[in-house]
């Protein structure tokens, strides 16, 4: 083996790549909001009387899980100029994190509400809170703290999903990085130091949620 | 979106098919290793694995497909596209099955270990004959959840530049300019292969969970 590393390229490219990595962080942290909106509605969809609903929501649900994120970033991406929507592709892969995001988030967070059980809501109503103030308090919050685990592991997840983002060259860690290699050609060096950084990312949020997680959501309640 | 067209994307999804083929097989082979190396109660192997898992699941399935890819080329391997990409998914599920199966591995309740030893079985007797078994009926609907993860991965070989079906599908979309009819089928074709593992995993799970109350 003969070649010799140069990482000068990549050096000098830190600082894109590190306003890259906050660019993956915000892409992430939106995505996860706007999953979160789709979860807490398709949930309440779900488990709604009306039958054209549920099954809308279960096939949204098996749709997602079921094809591939570049798909569907693909779609959304053609699909939203058709639809009349111009936006960039930074938001529009918001957007589609969100519905990849969402489809999880529904299915997470339903296992948390059944996880409370039926007394409970019987128990909240006899206490004379309406439904709105049974679904916050006595569902949202103990089911909060059964599936924030899930949930937290799911965001990491979508922040290494983000990557495949850089198909439609939103501005992430892996374009920035793109760019530097096409300029550079120093592929491997670049590529390398890039899942470090995703490495150091994650094994941060990965940290950060086991602090909140014991500190807010560990039994005795605190 | 003519006949030809459709057959390109079926071309495509063989491509797909082998690509996870290939990943799955070789992954649990090496999966198993791994698997066995962290429960192997021998610490430096424990810690090793534990990093390499640690490794796989901290970053993008992406970015591993690169490393491996220029990586490969780097150390002097000139491989063709698809062995490369082959390379990098079965070490990527080597690390996801890898853990799967250390979870299920030591799902087995302890006495089970315990019984065998008293019997004197010897380690490979005991793995094979007593804890794998019952491992392996605790790990499938994972594991099938994983292989609907590896399938769908494998269009990120269309980013590296190899022609599976996304990769077919973006080429025909170019040519034809109707990316919704085009996505959509890619999108179709590939919910069929998943959805039914997908089921099927869950039936699984279910019965899995009942067995167990």
């Amino acid at each position: 083996m003969n070649y010799k590393f140069d990482f000068a390229p990549v050096i000098d490219g830190l600082p894109d790549l590190l306003w890259g990595c906050l660019g993956t962080l915000g892409l992430a942290l939106a995505g996860m909001v706007l999953a979160l909106v789709i979860g807490i509605g398709g949930v309440v969809l779900r488990d709604s009387p009306y039958r054209g609903l549920r099954w809308l929501v279960i096939s949204f649900v098996e749709l997602i899980r079921n094809t591939p994120f570049l798909v569907q970033i693909y779609f959304i991406f053609f699909a939203l100029p058709l639809a009349g929507i111009r936006l960039d592709p930074t938001p529009t892969a918001i957007i589609a994190l969100g519905v990849n995001g969402g489809a999880y988030a529904i299915e997470i967070i339903r296992g948390g509400v059944q996880s409370i059980s039926k007394g409970q809501i019987e128990a909240g109503l006899a206490l004379g809170l309406h439904k709105g103030q049974v679904f916050r308090l006595v569902v949202l919050k103990p089911a909060l703290r059964a599936i924030f685990p899930s949930l937290t592991s799911q965001f990491i997840l979508l922040t290494l999903t983000t990557s495949i983002a850089s198909a439609i060259s939103a501005y992430e860690l892996t374009s920035v990085a793109q760019n530097i290699e096409n300029n550079s050609f120093r592929s491997f060096e670049v590529y390398g130091v890039v899942t470090l950084l995703y490495l150091a990312m994650s094994w941060l949020m990965m940290r950060m949620f086991a602090q909140i997680t014991a500190r807010h959501f560990s039994y005795p309640v605190k | 979106m003519n006949g030809s067209e459709f057959l390109f994307l079926l071309v495509g999804l063989k491509w797909t098919i082998f690509l996870s083929a290939i990943g799955f097989v070789c992954g649990s082979i090496s999966g198993l290793g791994i698997a066995l190396a962290r429960t192997s109660g021998i610490r430096p192997l424990e810690r090793g694995t534990a990093g390499y898992i640690a490794l796989f699941q901290g970053t993008p399935l992406l970015m591993q497909l690169f490393v491996v890819y220029y990586g490969l080329a780097l150390v002097g391997l000139k491989l063709d596209a698809w062995l490369s990409v082959a390379i990098g998914f079965t070490l990527h599920a080597s690390a996801f099955l890898g853990e799967i199966w250390r979870g299920s591995i030591e799902a087995v309740p302890k006495g089970q270990t315990e019984a065998a030893k008293a019997l004197s079985l010897g380690y490979v007797s005991r793995m094979r004959d007593v804890i794998l078994p019952q491992a392996i009926k605790i790990s499938l609907p994972a594991t099938i959840g994983f292989l609907v993860q590896l399938i769908k991965g494998t269009s990120l070989a269309a980013i590296v530049g190899f022609t599976e079906l996304a990769r077919a599908g973006t080429i025909v979309s170019n040519q034809i300019f109707k990316p919704l009819l085009v996505f959509g089928a890619v999108g179709a074709l590939y919910f069929l292969i998943c959805w039914p593992l997908s089921l099927y995993g869950a039936r699984l799970e279910r019965r899995l969970a009942a067995a167990s109350h």
